[in-house]
């Protein structure tokens, strides 16, 4: 060697040992401590990678001004009384497309082996997955949030006010905790990211369109309204219409709240024991 | 050799299967505490996989293994609380920025906030990444990101570390900067199973080196007595003038040993492990007026230690058997 080794950009060897010498392992962190930590791991991902957010909220955003504006007055007579009535089921459409992303956010830990390092950490197992619905929450709120302030610019405006769309939004954001659970068991199976995404489309997107989101069902050849009627979507659309509009139906919210529970129950269990016999 | 030392990992006919394939077909390990430890085998040898299993990652189908005497199968928390994982495949978050990074695993193994915050920056100055890491991993160069992965795996100096090949894809330099850090975790007393398909590397760094072929350890030995057996390395030399080679032979004859006529008619091979004899052979050839082209003294291949062990070179047709381990 001519020249003296340079410092900048290379590991200090020296330094390197005193690191290594210099801790000690510390107690364990409880169960609660370490889930809290796994969200806000979620929530750098939401700042560091916005344009995920993006993806989901801009085509909910488009939807509501295409069909409010194009079909709008075909439909419900005038724009404005459409925006009305599909408010509320586009902020069920702007969510729930959300949550596929913590499908497709998990099967990218597991290609990027991210996951492994987690499981060879002595952590409370599931602490991973329960964190994660905490920075994916985050991006419901945001996800929901945006349609409501951009329906609320076009002149949408709520009966039940701040109240009721916050109970709407609370709602679908309750039921998206159920309906994740869906999206992390393909993400836990399926290839690739990519692959999570596509099938987790495939799925939710007939599913929010044949629901009464967009049109009254009794327009609808008997068949068709017949399926739009027990859709899950359908009936959480009409569960957070009904809290915006300041008449609560209740069969409508309890429906949703079990089914979001039966989600949940069925799909909880066999994403912890796929994430951990993978 | 350390035979009386207490072994840091015991590994008695681990068995691993992904369908048809046997991944794992009976590795036996003993690794004595503190010393570097190399497995060294062919991409879809069963490394990876016999690191998972020993990091509590996958449940064996056969065998058992203890690692600092705790049984992996019924003591995986245990086991998981004092051993940590680095390569391919367990890595940092790429959506992350660094310092994030080590600070998510100071949480996670139970720091406060501010001794993960320290902790942190403390290990990203001794690494050389302090400048960058406030940028996002997957910006990082290749060198930058498997240091914070090694950085990662000591935000709480582990006792056992499995490093999995480290520094496959990276430049020289940067090869040279995860060496020296895996030398150093060595001498502060961390037991490393270093996985690795380069005998160059195992040979660096390794006290011990048990070589895998097809899911079994069908060698076991120092870097010295693997080498041995394989016939030591050889003197390539390769000459301006392709006319010189009877006299340029000649020459090694003397200085060096039985000479080797390789079908490129410029080059001549020397078998010989020794360094001052072939500098000697290579000085000899100057001196004599014969002008040499290139020259090295290179070690045998892992190519060749397989071929000397197994009668068969190292088997590349099922490289993705480690990737469907995962």
């Amino acid at each position: 060697m001519t020249t003296a080794p340079t410092t900048t950009g290379a590991a200090d060897t020296a330094a390197v040992r005193r690191a290594i010498a210099s801790v000690e392992r510390p107690p364990r962190p409880g169960r609660l401590s370490t889930s809290l930590t796994f969200g806000w791991r979620g929530m750098l991902k939401v700042k560091h990678v916005p344009e995920q957010l993006l993806d989901v909220t801009v085509t909910p955003v488009m939807f509501l001004l295409m069909f409010t504006y194009l079909f709008g007055g075909a439909i419900a007579g005038s724009t404005s009384a459409y925006l009305d009535y599909t408010l509320p089921g586009l902020l069920v459409m702007s969510v729930l497309f959300t949550t596929v992303y913590s499908g497709v956010s998990l099967n990218t830990d597991l290609t990027k082996g991210v996951v492994d390092r987690f499981r060879s950490l002595p952590i409370w197992r599931p602490a991973p997955l329960l964190g994660s619905l905490l920075g994916d929450s985050v991006r419901y709120v945001i996800a929901g949030t945006v349609i409501i302030v951009v329906g609320v610019a076009l002149g949408y405006r709520p009966d039940a006010g701040v109240a009721g769309a916050v109970a709407a939004l609370a709602l679908v954001v309750v039921f998206s905790f159920g309906l994740s659970w869906v999206f992390s068991v393909l993400g836990l199976l399926l290839r690739s990211p990519n692959a999570v995404m596509n099938a987790g489309f495939m799925g939710i997107f007939p599913l929010t369109f044949l629901s009464n989101v967009f049109v009254d069902p009794s327009t609808l050849p008997g068949p068709l309204e017949a399926f739009v009627n027990v859709n899950p979507v359908s009936i959480l659309a009409t569960a957070c219409r009904s809290l915006m509009d300041g008449e609560p139906d209740g069969e409508a919210i309890v429906v949703s709240l079990v089914v979001a529970a039966l989600l949940a129950a069925i799909f909880l269990p066999i994403t912890t024991r796929l994430y951990r016999s993978r | 050799m350390t035979t009386h030392a207490p072994l840091a990992i015991e590994a008695t006919g681990l068995e691993k299967s992904f369908g048809d394939t046997r991944a794992v077909a009976g590795v036996d390990l003993a690794v004595p505490e503190g010393v570097i430890y190399g497995v060294l085998g062919p991409n879809g040898a069963g490394k990876t996989t016999t690191i998972r299993m020993l990091a509590t990652l996958i449940a064996p189908d056969g065998g058992s293994a203890r690692v600092l005497g705790h049984d992996i199968r019924t003591e995986g928390d245990a086991v998981r609380s004092q051993v940590s994982l680095t390569g391919q495949l367990a890595s940092v978050d790429e959506e992350l920025t660094g310092r994030e990074n080590l600070i998510l695993l100071g949480r996670l193994l139970g720091l406060s906030r501010a001794a993960a915050k320290s902790r942190a920056d403390e290990l990203l100055e001794a690494f050389g990444i302090a400048e960058a890491s406030g940028r996002l991993v997957k910006h990082f160069s290749g060198g930058m990101r498997r240091r914070v992965d090694i950085a990662a795996s000591i935000v709480v100096t582990p006792e056992v570390m499995f490093l999995d090949e480290p520094t496959t894809g990276l430049d020289p330099r940067s090869r040279n900067q995860v060496w020296e850090i895996a030398r150093a975790l060595a001498a502060e007393g961390t037991t490393i199973l270093l996985c690795t398909q380069y005998l160059e590397e195992a040979d660096q760094l390794a006290s011990g080196i048990a070589v895998i072929d097809r899911g079994r350890v069908i060698a076991e030995g120092t870097p010295g007595q693997l080498k041995a057996s394989v016939g030591g390395g050889a003197l390539h030399v390769r000459l301006l003038d392709a006319e010189r080679r009877p006299d340029a032979a000649a020459v090694l004859e003397r200085t060096v040993g039985a000479v080797e006529l390789p079908p490129d008619p410029a080059a001549l091979v020397v078998a010989s492990s020794d360094a001052e004899r072939a500098a000697e052979g290579v000085a000899e050839l100057a001196r004599a007026g014969i002008g040499i082209a290139e020259f090295s003294l290179a070690q045998p291949s892992l190519d060749e230690v397989f071929l000397s062990l197994t009668g068969h070179v190292t088997d590349e047709s099922e490289p993705t058997l480690e990737e469907q381990a995962s």
